[in-house]
Parts: C-alpha cells; sequence; structure tokens
C-alpha cells in the first residue's frame, strides 16, 4: 500500500480542497441464466421473453442458487487476492417498487461471499497519479437485479420489462481510497480488465453489464472525511470522472456558501454532465433487511475453491510482469498489451505464430511483434478506416508479414503497404509482396551496381567522405535507396558501401 | 354406495386394486358428499368433481392393463387452497388472489397425482395459513361438522389454518387431505376434528408451488383420519424437490410398511414444562391417559424438560410475520391477482389501495407486526432475539432426545370453541397453537392423535413429537396410542 497522495485538489474560494472517492461497481455475472432461475440472460431479446414463475414472483415460487454465478463471484474475489468467505447467506432487502417482482432484492448484507481484497492502479504521470496505487476493496457480493419500466410505450402507463429482474450482479465495494477522477476512472478500467480476465463479466458499460454508484465527499487536507453523496447508476468511465469533477465542484461551493452537504442519493445526467438530488437520508427506505428463508447459508468446500482457483487465467499484474521479464519488453509496452484481454490475446496469437513461422523463440520476436501490435497494425487500420476489413487482419497473415520484414525480404514501409492491401481485401502477404514488387533488394550483385554508379555520378562527395566528412555517408545511402526506388534492403546497402568507401 | 365415503385412503387403494370396487365410484360417492355439505360447512372453495373423476377413470384403465397402481389409487383427496394447482383457481383463500389460476402444479400435489391421487376440490382456510379457527378465510368460515352433545347448535370452529381440510376428513367428504403447518396448522384442526395429522420434519414436503407464509416453518403434511393413511399420504406428498433449496435430499422412508405399534425399548419423553396453567382439566387428564397408553404399548416414561418453552409462542410470533410481511410483498397488484386503481393513482396508491382490498385483517395484522419487527432500530430487539430463541428451543429439544425418543404432549390447551368466540381477542387466539409452535421452531416431525372425547363431546388430540427426520417413530407412538384409544366417534350428520 503506497502513502503516496494524489496532488488533485479543487481550489474554493478558502483554500485548496480535498476529495475523496469510493466506488460501488455493479458488475453483470457472466452466466446463460439468471442467480436464481433458469431463464436466460441475454442481452436485447424481446421484453419479458426472458421470465421465469421465479423471476416474476408467482405464488409459490422458490429460489434455487445458481452454482455457476457463485463460482464467477468465487474467481473474481480470487483475482483481486481477496478473502473467500466459505460460509456467506442470502438476505433480503424489501422496497416496494414495480420493476420488483418479489417486492425484495436478494442480496448479501450481513455475511458477503467475498471479504477483503484489493487492486493496483498503475502510475500515470500525465493523469496525476505519480506511482502504482493500491485501492482496497472491501467487499464483494451478488445479488439480483431489478427489472426495467419503460415510460415511453403508453401515454398513461408505464410497461414492466423483467427481462433483467433476476439477474446475477456482483457488487465490487471499494474503500474510499481514490483521491481524483483520474484514480477512479483508472480503477473502474483496472476493475474492468481484471473482470475480462477471469470471464466473470463482460464489462460492456453500454449494455448495462457494468456501472457505478459513485460516491464522494470533500475535505480540507488532513481533516475527517466530510458527509458523502451517492450517485447512482452511472455507466461509463468518462462519466465516473464527470460525475466526481462536477460532485466535488457542486459540494466545495456549497460549504464555502455556508451549506452543508447532506447525504443523499443523486443522478448523474450525461446530457449536462452534472448530478441532481434524486432522494435524501430522510426519506431513504427501511430496507428491512433479513436473512432469505427461502435459501439455507451458502457454505463452499474445498473442492469447488480449489476448481475456482485452478480456473483462474493469468491476471493483468501477472502478465505485465512477465511480459517485461521474459519477453524483454518496456514496461509501458508490456501495460498497454496486457491492458485488456482483446489486446493480450491478440498480441499473444501474434507472437506465437511469429515466432514459429521465423523458427525463434518468443522473446527474438517479441519486440518487432510489440511494435507492430502497438504502433504500426493500428496505424494502417486507423488510416485506411471503413476501407478495412478487420476480419483479415488474422494473426497468419500478420506474421507472414512480420517473418518477411524480419528475413530483410521486405522494408518497413513495404509491410506497411502490403499490410493495407491485406486488409482491404483478404489476398496473401506472400503473394502480395510478390505481385505488387513490394520486396526489397538484396541482391549483392543488383545493389553493389547501384552504388558503383552513384559513387561514379558523386565522385567529388567521395572524396569529401574519404578526407574525412563521415555525415555524408548517409547521403550516399539515400542516393542509393532512391536508385532502387526504396527496394533495397537497407543493412545490405549499408554494408556495401560501408566496404566499397572505405575500402 | 354411500358406504364407500367411509372408507379411508388404505381401504380404498386395497379395494379399488383388488376390484371390490372401482375409482370412479369412490371419486362418484365423495364428490356427491362435497356436494350436499358445501352450503353447510363450506369447506371447500371451489369443488372440482370433473378432475376427480378424471383421475379415477385413469387408475381404472390403468388397472384394466393390468399396470402397477401407485400408493395413492383411486384416492380422491382433498387440496389445501394454498397449494398451485395448474388449472384450477389458488387462492390461499384471500381476495388478492380471487380468479388467479396458476399455470404450474406444485410439488407436493403433482406427487400426489402421480402416485394415483385425484382432486376432489380446493379446500377452504385461513386466509394465507394465518388463523386457528378458520375465521380469517377471504371466502367465509369453514363450520366445523362436530357438536357439543349438550344439543347445542352453535357453529363451531374447525381449527386452523387448515380448517377446511380438517372439516372435510372429518364429515366424510374426503378420505384424506392435503394441509399445511407453520405453527400448528395441521395438528391444531386435526386435535378439534377427532382426526390424525402429521408435520413432518422441515424439508421432507417440497415447498415449491405453495404459497408461501412463513418460509422457515412452512411444511405440507397429510391430514387423515388414521396413523396408516397418513404414513401412506406422507410417502406419497415427500421427497427431494431441487426446486426448493431448503428440501432435504435424502430418501423417502416406507413409513407404512414399517408401522408398529410396539413401543418396548422406547422412552417416552413428557415436557414438564407442558403443564401450563390454565390448561383445561380435561386436556391433563387425557395427556394422563395417553402416558398410560404408550406404558401399555411397552414404553418408558420419562420427564423431560424444554425450558424455553414459555418463550416458543412469543419468538413465533415475531419469526412468521417477519417472513411473512415480506413474502407478502408479491401481492401489489403489478402482475396477477386483484388490481384496485382508482382513478389518477400513482404507483404508490395502487399498491396501498390494492393491498388495503386484497388483504384480511388478520393478514394486515401480520404484516404490520412483521413489517415492524424488520425495521432499523427494532430488528436486533425482536427479529434477532426470537431467532436467538428459536435456536435455544431447538437446543432444547436436542437436549431432551438424549434421554428419550419421542414426546408425548398434549396438541392443544383446549377442545374446539365456538365461532366468534376468539376472533376478536388475537393473543387468545394465538395462545391455541402454544403446544404446536415449538415443534415448528425447531423443525421437528409432529402428529395429531385423536384420544378421545371431552365432557361436551369434542375430541381431543395428543400429540407426538420426535426427532429430525424420524417420522417413523412419531407415526408409530401415534399408531401405539390410536390402537388403544379405539377412537371411533365422528360427527353426527346434521348438514
Amino acid at each position: 500500500m503506497t502513502t503516496t497522495t494524489s496532488t488533485y485538489r479543487i481550489h474554493g474560494a478558502t483554500g485548496e480542497w480535498e476529495v475523496v472517492i469510493g466506488l460501488e461497481v455493479h458488475a453483470q455475472v457472466t452466466s446463460n441464466a439468471k442467480l436464481f432461475s433458469g431463464a436466460s440472460t441475454a442481452f436485447g431479446a424481446e421484453p419479458n421473453s426472458q421470465v421465469s414463475l421465479v423471476d416474476a414472483a408467482m405464488p409459490g415460487m422458490l429460489p434455487v442458487p445458481n452454482r455457476e454465478c457463485i463460482r464467477q463471484a468465487v474467481r473474481t474475489g480470487m483475482a483481486i487476492e481477496a478473502r473467500i468467505n466459505r460460509w456467506s447467506r442470502f438476505d433480503r432487502k424489501n422496497y416496494f417498487y414495480a420493476d420488483l417482482p418479489q417486492g425484495y432484492q436478494i442480496s448479501q448484507l450481513y455475511h458477503p461471499l467475498v471479504g477483503e481484497g484489493a487492486l493496483t492502479i498503475e502510475a500515470d504521470e500525465k493523469a496525476g497519479i505519480p506511482e502504482d496505487k493500491t485501492i482496497g476493496i472491501e467487499r464483494i457480493h451478488v445479488e439480483q437485479d431489478a427489472g426495467k419500466l419503460m415510460h415511453d410505450q403508453h401515454p398513461s402507463m408505464s410497461y414492466v420489462d423483467l427481462n433483467r429482474s433476476g439477474v446475477a450482479l456482483m457488487e465490487i465495494v471499494s474503500r474510499p481510497d481514490m483521491r481524483s477522477p483520474a484514480e477512479a476512472g483508472a480503477y473502474v478500467r483496472k476493475l474492468r480488465s481484471i473482470l475480462r480476465y477471469v470471464g466473470s463479466c463482460d464489462g460492456n458499460m453500454e449494455e448495462g453489464s457494468m456501472r457505478a454508484d459513485v460516491n464522494v465527499s470533500v475535505r480540507k487536507p488532513g481533516d475527517e472525511f466530510g458527509t458523502r453523496t451517492e450517485t447512482k447508476n452511472v455507466n461509463s468511465v468518462r462519466f465516473v470522472m464527470q460525475t466526481i469533477e462536477h460532485e466535488a465542484r457542486r459540494q466545495v461551493d456549497l460549504i464555502e456558501d455556508g451549506g452543508t452537504v447532506v447525504q443523499e442519493t443523486r443522478l448523474f445526467d450525461p446530457g449536462t454532465g452534472t448530478t441532481r438530488s434524486m432522494r435524501s437520508k430522510e426519506d431513504a427506505h427501511d430496507y428491512r433487511y433479513f436473512p432469505d428463508p427461502d435459501l439455507l447459508p451458502l457454505e463452499l468446500d474445498d473442492a469447488f475453491l480449489a476448481e475456482c482457483r485452478e480456473s483462474l487465467p493469468e491476471l493483468p499484474d501477472a502478465k505485465k510482469r512477465r511480459y517485461v521479464e521474459e519477453l524483454g519488453l518496456s514496461a509501458y509496452n508490456a501495460g498497454v498489451l496486457t491492458a485488456d484481454v482483446d489486446s493480450f490475446r491478440r498480441f499473444e496469437e501474434l507472437l506465437e505464430a511469429t515466432s514459429a513461422k521465423l523458427g525463434k523463440g518468443a522473446k527474438d520476436v517479441s519486440t518487432q511483434v510489440a511494435n507492430w501490435s502497438l504502433s504500426v497494425a493500428p496505424g494502417v487500420l486507423n488510416a485506411l478506416g471503413s476501407e478495412a476489413d478487420e476480419g483479415h487482419a488474422t494473426a497468419e497473415a500478420q506474421a507472414a508479414i512480420l517473418a518477411m520484414q524480419s528475413a530483410g525480404e521486405i522494408s518497413g514501409g513495404q509491410a506497411k503497404e502490403i499490410y493495407e492491401i491485406v486488409l482491404k481485401t483478404g489476398r496473401e502477404p506472400a503473394e502480395i509482396a510478390e505481385t505488387e514488387g513490394l520486396k526489397q533488394q538484396s541482391d549483392t550483385g543488383a545493389i553493389e551496381a547501384e552504388i558503383d554508379k552513384v559513387l561514379a555520378a558523386n565522385t567529388d562527395k567521395v572524396a569529401e567522405y574519404r578526407g574525412g566528412k563521415d555525415k555524408l555517408f548517409g547521403f550516399f545511402v539515400g542516393q542509393t535507396m532512391k536508385a532502387m526506388a526504396g527496394k533495397g534492403n537497407p543493412a545490405v546497402v549499408n554494408q556495401l558501401l560501408k566496404a566499397k568507401l572505405d575500402g | 354406495m354411500s358406504d364407500l365415503t367411509d372408507l379411508g385412503v388404505a381401504a380404498i387403494r386395497d379395494g379399488v386394486s383388488s376390484g371390490q370396487f372401482s375409482a370412479r365410484e369412490v371419486a362418484e360417492a365423495f364428490n356427491a358428499n362435497v356436494a350436499a355439505a358445501q352450503d353447510a360447512l363450506n369447506a371447500f372453495i371451489v369443488a372440482t368433481p370433473e378432475k376427480a373423476l378424471e383421475a379415477a377413470d385413469a387408475v381404472d384403465a390403468a388397472r384394466a392393463k393390468g399396470e402397477q397402481l401407485g400408493k395413492m389409487a383411486g384416492v380422491p383427496i382433498g387440496m389445501k387452497d394454498l397449494f398451485a394447482t395448474k388449472g384450477v383457481q389458488t387462492t390461499a383463500a384471500s381476495h388478492i388472489l380471487e380468479g388467479f389460476v396458476p399455470e404450474y402444479e406444485s410439488t407436493v400435489s403433482a406427487n400426489l397425482w402421480r402416485a394415483g391421487a385425484g382432486m376432489l376440490g380446493k379446500l377452504n382456510m385461513d386466509q394465507f395459513a394465518m388463523g386457528s379457527s378458520n375465521e380469517t378465510s377471504y371466502f367465509g368460515n369453514v363450520i366445523s361438522p362436530w357438536r357439543t352433545s349438550d344439543g347445542g347448535n352453535a357453529a363451531l370452529a374447525p381449527g386452523g389454518s387448515s380448517g377446511g381440510s380438517s372439516a372435510a376428513v372429518a364429515a366424510r367428504l374426503c378420505p384424506a387431505a392435503t394441509g399445511t403447518d407453520t405453527g400448528g396448522s395441521i395438528r391444531q384442526p386435526a386435535a378439534f376434528v377427532g382426526i390424525s395429522g402429521i408435520k413432518p420434519t422441515y424439508g421432507r414436503c417440497s415447498r415449491w408451488g405453495v404459497v408461501a407464509f412463513a418460509s422457515s416453518l412452512d411444511q405440507a403434511g397429510p391430514m387423515a383420519r388414521d396413523v396408516t393413511d397418513c404414513a401412506i399420504m406422507l410417502e406419497a406428498m415427500a421427497g427431494f424437490d431441487p426446486k426448493d433449496a431448503t428440501s432435504l435430499n435424502l430418501p423417502v422412508p416406507e413409513w407404512a410398511a414399517n408401522l408398529s405399534d410396539d413401543l418396548r425399548g422406547k422412552r417416552v419423553g413428557i415436557p414438564r414444562e407442558y403443564r401450563m396453567d390454565g390448561t383445561d382439566p380435561e386436556i391433563l387428564a387425557s395427556w394422563d391417559q395417553g402416558i398410560e397408553w404408550l406404558k401399555d404399548a411397552g414404553a418408558e416414561v420419562i420427564e423431560v424438560s424444554l425450558p424455553h418453552t414459555k418463550y416458543a409462542l412469543p419468538a413465533y410470533y415475531i419469526v412468521a410475520p417477519a417472513e411473512a410481511s415480506s413474502n407478502l410483498a408479491r401481492y401489489d397488484g403489478v402482475r396477477y391477482g386483484l388490481r384496485d386503481l382508482p382513478q389518477g393513482a400513482n404507483l404508490q396508491e395502487m399498491y396501498a389501495a390494492t393491498r388495503a382490498a386484497g388483504f384480511g385483517e388478520e393478514v394486515k395484522r401480520r404484516i404490520l407486526i412483521g413489517t415492524y419487527v424488520l425495521s432499523a432500530g427494532f430488528y436486533d430487539a425482536y427479529y434477532n432475539q426470537a431467532q436467538r430463541v428459536r435456536t435455544l428451543i431447538a437446543r432444547d429439544f436436542e437436549q431432551a432426545f438424549e434421554t428419550c425418543d419421542v414426546i408425548l404432549a398434549p396438541t392443544t390447551p383446549t377442545a374446539s370453541f365456538a365461532l366468534g368466540d376468539k376472533v376478536d381477542d388475537p393473543l387468545a387466539m394465538y395462545l391455541n397453537d402454544v403446544f404446536a409452535v415449538p415443534a415448528s421452531l425447531a423443525g421437528l416431525p409432529a402428529m395429531s392423535v385423536p384420544a378421545g372425547l371431552n365432557a361436551q363431546g369434542l375430541p381431543l388430540g395428543l400429540q407426538l413429537i420426535g426427532k429430525a427426520f424420524d417420522e417413523q417413530g412419531v407415526l408409530n407412538a401415534g399408531l401405539a396410542i390410536e390402537r388403544r384409544a379405539g377412537f371411533t366417534a365422528r360427527p353426527d350428520r346434521w348438514w
């Protein structure tokens, strides 16, 4: 745990204010079936087409825990190195709303499945995070999602869609350890990355698979925590950061104008980037939590826990460390490549294909593959825009290009050109190189012939070079390459020129 | 043909399978009794004579083809209206579920139909199983078929909440019926009308498809004329159900085949704390008689102590309403059942109007109690404290069962009373279950068997409480009493 404090401050009339942030992230568990019923969980289905008798809370219906949802939550807990509670229990949170068929949500207040854990956000100087920082996670509990009200279907009535009713959520509750919007943003991104690595949540914030309740308070540095507000259901990293910026400023202005912050629930308006009051503590519900008598306590045995642990993949921090230590990548490149499941999967696939093609160890091609993956390939893709068909961006094709480049058959520029054609057409890289003449000349005879011509045409410069003007070497290289229409193998050109000029 | 309705489960099943009479004849006979008694006893909310005939015909056809018949083959039964029955209105005797027709069949009722039973109808009961006299039903009181022997014709309580079940079995409207017992709702009505009823160990019978009252206590069981019939029917009802997370994953024993009234080597515990002030002397006398019968059957009788007994009723009236207040939240007018939507009402107003109109007074009282004991600031003092008491009561039984095999106690503190007597005094009504509630809180099997009649000619029951999973011990002790009590009294038909 580092003690480095963020330098992020709100500048008020009475001086500087520190922001204290805690996040409750609701992550939908990846599972085919709901937490307590067999109904499907796929997104985007027709309203009320994925509702079982249990989800609709018909008389006499009973919840039965879905083992897979519990397993995913336990694996997530293990991924943040949290304490897994072998004994946990479900509680009912009672309140009336039309999207809550049972009249209660089955959740875990008193004995959550996962206890204390932590995750590390990486240093990011530009964002004001001077060094790696550990953010405490208080608990993860599992609970049911509610349905959805639709107010725009009928002039005077609201409709209820229960497809999401009963879907399993993990509520991941952080400690109030964050001190800036950037830290909160980094936390959400890191958490999402871990969830996606583990495969316990798809992390899709647009579809609502992941959303955050943002707790914000302000204080003078060194003071006790101030009164916090909770802004509900914020559904993107950017909105989380905006919520904090707005809420912190609002609270500072309020306090400095002589007011007090009230503990309340607020809503974020993405249109204006502001928050507004939803309900205050006075009219907060009394949820009357009590243990759900339809369910026995959840007891996890050794075999179950062992399976959960064994099924965990290599996680972002470990992977990053391995990329640096075993593949020799820079910490920065390793960090970017491991930040997301998609990017590391693409990288590792390409690394394997390239090293197989060249018959070299992964470490020997890792820098080339990393540079290609992080800058060359995305650059080509972006430049092409809609002309590119990403389906053509196979590891096989890219490895073929990298192998040709590595063998000196094509130049870096030719590699890009070939990849462009691959993305547009899906043609074979070797065939493109051949057909389009995108190969560089390594034949020493041909290159020597061109060098001889260049030297003959520039006898004055040759004399100057030989007289000690070393800088002219680049000129000869440029002239030779130009004469060869850019297709000369630069290494060979350099070597031969050196020999002829110095010899 | 009317004599067929004097037969019980075993006699009907055996008669049908041996061809003495057809299942259809049996169903017709009971259908006729149901119809004839409806106005006077109001035991059924809905009669389903066609269902009874359909099931009977299936059994007769199966027999004709020489197929193996089920445990309940050809036995028409009454189904308490707490069990969801596919295609047949299921209301829990409430207005809020009036007209609700489930698309699904409860596990227990499905088990019974699979065993060859047929349905005579849905039995009246106390609303949401809350009540001890069957006076809380939205569909009117059930009238006990019993009357006092002094010639009085006051309408008597059949007990509750399974009051339709008890009245129907006692009046020969069905040979057996399902009941549910949360805090005595099988045993107390069985005692009031002179029949047998067993609440098995919590988890023996699936709660799936049974309208919930208090989930941690609710348990279904059979109500029938004798112990053997109870054993047969319980075998058909019980069994592990993966759809109920609290269901016991144990095989169903062959209780009926293993019935024995030979209690030699068994110890019967007599709980000292059940000798409460105010208990009817006739009840105490029947208890003493029960002790003698069990001794006669070979048992050794010892005194045991259940020291926390006096806290059982208060704890029960916290735990059960707390769970009920949450379980009944789903009746909100949004998806099914009654909806009262006053002109211009918003969602909260619709909830209030619907629930005000849909729930009866006793149900509202328990929702209020339950809501109160779970509220912030009261939770620890009430709900948590009651749960601790519950643990102590379970421990009382565990300790008692270290020295005895089964416990004998009265089922109720009094015999049946006149309808209206206690309806304005909830506490007096709740006291009816004072002997029944401890076994419910501990989840133990317990049954009531008829012991005799009091001076007014009304039945008295004796209760047997067993170790968890030991329904056999309870049934055997019940059988020993049944054989010695020789209880043959039945209400004279006045309806």
